[in-house]
C-alpha cells in the first residue's frame, strides 16, 4: 500500500518502457514528418513527402496485398482452429493432444519457414512426392507466390489461435448443445447458433493474435513470397535498408501502428460486455 | 448419445497435427539424406559429421567425404564454426535477456499487482502495448533510435536491448498472472505482525512468486532464441544470432548441415518444454 515501495519496484520497468519504447515511437512519429537524408537518416526540415508517398499506386497495392493475405490467412486459420479447439475441449486427458499442437510453435520460425521451402520448392519434397506418385510433367514451383505466403502464415499462427479458442471453449457448458438439440436443432445448428455466440470473446482474441502479426509480417513474405506478394513489412525494410528513405519507413510504420491500435480498440470494444452469462438471452 | 460424437472434429484435429508436423518430419528426413539435394537418395549421417566438423579430426572428416578436396573440406569446417558461433551468440543473448527482463519484470509485476502509486495506470498501458504491436515496429523504432539519437554502434549490445524490450511485456504478463492467484492479505498480515518491506520482499513475495518468475525467465529465453525480426534490424555486421544466420543461409542456398542442426534444435525445444513443465509443476506444489 505504501506509495514509495510501489514506485521503487516499478522504477526500472518505467525507465525501460520510456527510454526504449515511448521515445523511439515518438521519434518514428517525428521522422515521418521530416525530409529524407541522402545516405539514410533525415534532414531536419518539415516535409509531408513521406505521407504523400502513401497515396501512390504502389503503396496502395502493397497495402491491399497485405490486407488480403492477412484476412485470408486469418479466416483459413480460424476455420481450422475452431474444430481443433472444439475437439481438444471435448476430450478428457488431453495433455498430450494439446502438446502436439503446441510443440511446432516452439520450433524456430526460420526453421519452419525453411522447412516449407524444402517442401514447396521446385526441387522440393512435394515435387519428388508427385514424381514418385506418377506425375510426369515439368517440376512445379509452389514457392514465391501469394499462396505460399498464405500457407506459411496459416501454419505459423495456428497455435496462436488454437490456445485462446481452446481455453474459451473449455469453459463452455456443453449441456446447452444437448438442450438445443432436444429443442430440435441439428448438431451443426446447435454449434453455430449456441456455442459460437458464447465463445465470441475467444474468437475475437484468436483473430487478433493472428491478424495483427500477419499485418506486420516481414520474414515470411521475404522468404517465400515474390515481389507481387510483398507486404508492408517488406516495404518498411526496403525503405530502411535499400532506398535509405527513413521518413517513408517511419510513415509506413506509423500506418501499421495505427492499424494495430485500431484492432486493439475493436477488441476492447467487443469485449466490453464480457460473456459472463452462459446463456444468451433470447432475441 | 451418438457413438462417436466428435468424429468430424477429431479427423480435422489429426489432419492438423499432420500439417503441423509435416515440415518438421521433412527436415528430419533430409538430415539423414545421402545427397545434398531434396531428393532422398539413401541414408547417411554425414551431415551430422559436417555440422560438428570443427571439433572432429580432419582425417575423419576427409574419410566421411572422400569425394571432396582440401578446399571444400576447409569450407565445411569453416561453416561448422560459423554455425556454432551463431548458436553461441543466440544463447548468450537469450540468457542475458532472460536475466535482465526477469529482474525488471518481476519487480515491475510485484509493484503493479500489489502496490498503489501515482503513475500506475499509465505504466500498465505503456508496458503492455508493445505486446500488441507488430515486431517490426519495435525493430524499426529501436534502429532509428539507436543510430540517429543515441549514435550507438549496432552490436550484440543493441540486440540485447532490443530483445529485453520485446520480452519484458511477456515476462510481466506471466508473473502478474501468477501473483494474482495469491491473496494480498498475507502481506497485510505480515505488515501487521511487524515485518519490514525487505522481509516482505525476500521472505514472502519472492518465494510465492518463484514459479512465475521461473516461467517468465524461460519465456524470455525462448522468445529471445526465436526472434528474427527485431534482431535483423538492430544487429551489428559480424555477430549474427542463429535465426539471422539461418536467414542469410536461406538467401544464399542452404547447406545440408542446417537440416541436422534443426533436428537438434527441435529435440532441444521438446526436452526444454517438457522439463520446464515438470519443474514448474514440481516447485508449484
Amino acid at each position: 500500500m505504501k506509495g514509495r515501495a510501489g514506485v521503487l519496484y516499478t522504477l526500472p520497468l518505467m525507465l525501460w518502457s520510456c527510454i526504449f519504447f515511448i521515445i523511439p515511437i515518438i521519434i518514428v512519429f517525428i521522422y515521418s514528418f521530416l525530409a529524407k537524408g541522402l545516405y539514410g537518416g533525415v534532414v531536419w526540415q518539415f516535409s509531408l513527402k513521406a505521407f504523400s508517398a502513401l497515396f501512390s499506386w504502389s503503396f496502395f497495392r502493397v497495402s491491399l496485398v497485405t490486407l488480403l493475405i492477412a484476412v485470408l490467412s486469418t479466416i483459413l486459420t480460424l476455420l481450422i482452429a475452431l474444430p481443433v479447439s472444439y475437439y481438444l475441449a471435448r476430450t478428457k486427458n488431453n495433455t498430450l493432444l494439446l502438446a502436439l499442437v503446441v510443440i511446432p510453435f516452439w520450433v524456430n520460425l526460420l526453421l519452419r519457414v525453411y522447412a516449407w521451402i524444402a517442401i514447396l520448392g521446385r526441387e522440393g519434397f512435394l515435387n519428388h512426392l508427385m514424381t514418385f506418385l506418377g506425375y510426369r510433367g515439368e517440376p512445379v514451383q509452389f514457392l514465391f507466390n501469394f499462396w505460399a505466403v498464405v500457407i506459411v502464415h496459416v501454419y505459423t499462427y495456428l497455435p496462436y489461435m488454437i490456445l485462446p479458442l481452446y481455453s474459451n471453449i473449455e469453459k463452455f457448458d456443453f449441456g446447452l448443445l444437448e438442450a438445443a438439440r432436444d429443442l430440435g436443432a441439428t448438431h451443426m445448428g446447435s454449434l453455430v447458433r449456441v456455442m459460437l455466440p458464447n465463445i465470441k470473446g475467444g474468437i475475437v482474441t484468436a483473430i487478433l493474435f493472428a491478424f495483427i502479426p500477419t499485418m506486420g509480417s516481414y520474414a515470411i513474405p521475404d522468404l517465400v513470397g515474390s515481389t507481387n506478394s510483398h507486404m508492408l513489412g517488406n516495404s518498411i525494410a526496403y525503405n530502411i535498408r535499400t532506398a535509405n528513405n527513413w521518413p517513408l519507413a517511419s510513415a509506413i510504420s506509423l500506418v501499421l501502428t495505427l492499424i494495430s491500435a485500431l484492432g486493439i480498440m475493436i477488441y476492447f470494444f467487443l469485449n466490453r460486455k464480457p460473456a459472463r452469462h452462459k446463456v444468451r438471452e433470447a432475441p | 448419445m451418438i457413438k462417436k460424437p466428435h468424429a468430424l472434429s477429431r479427423r480435422i484435429y489429426w489432419l492438423t497435427v499432420v500439417f503441423l508436423f509435416l515440415p518438421l518430419a521433412v527436415l528430419m528426413l533430409y538430415s539423414f539424406n545421402a545427397s545434398r539435394s531434396f531428393k532422398f537418395s539413401g541414408f547417411s549421417i554425414k551431415w551430422y559429421y559436417s555440422l560438428f566438423s570443427r571439433w572432429i579430426a580432419p582425417e575423419k572428416i576427409a574419410a566421411v567425404f572422400p569425394e571432396l578436396g582440401a578446399r571444400e573440406l576447409a569450407q565445411i569446417v569453416e561453416r561448422s564454426k560459423n554455425i556454432w558461433t551463431a548458436v553461441r551468440n543466440s544463447f548468450a543473448i537469450a540468457f542475458a535477456t532472460g536475466l535482465v527482463s526477469t529482474v525488471i519484470g518481476a519487480l515491475g509485476a510485484i509493484g503493479l499487482s500489489w502496490y498503489r502509486f501515482s503513475y500506475k495506470k499509465f505504466l500498465q498501458g505503456v508496458s503492455f502495448v508493445p505486446l500488441l504491436l507488430p515486431e517490426i515496429i519495435t525493430g524499426v523504432s529501436l534502429l532509428i533510435f539507436f543510430s540517429s539519437i543515441l549514435r550507438l554502434k549496432l552490436s550484440l549490445i543493441t540486440v540485447l536491448i532490443g530483445h529485453i524490450s520485446f520480452c519484458l511485456p511477456f515476462v510481466l504478463l506471466i508473473i502478474i498472472a501468477r501473483l494474482e492467484e495469491f491473496d494480498y492479505s498475507i502481506i497485510e498480515a505480515a505488515r501487521d505482525l511487524g515485518a519490514r518491506e525487505r522481509d516482505i520482499l525476500f521472505r514472502i513475495i519472492l518465494p510465492i512468486s518463484a514459479p512465475g518468475i521461473l516461467a517468465g525467465f524461460v519465456g524470455a529465453l525462448t522468445l529471445s532464441l526465436e526472434d528474427f525480426v527485431v534482431t535483423v534490424f538492430v544487429q551489428g555486421a559480424n555477430s549474427p544470432t542463429l535465426p539471422v544466420f539461418i536467414h542469410s543461409l536461406i538467401k544464399r542456398g542452404v547447406p545440408p548441415e542446417i537440416n541436422a542442426l534443426s533436428v537438434f534444435l527441435i529435440l532441444f525445444t521438446v526436452v526444454l518444454i517438457l522439463s520446464i513443465r515438470n519443474f514448474i509443476k514440481y516447485i508449484g506444489k
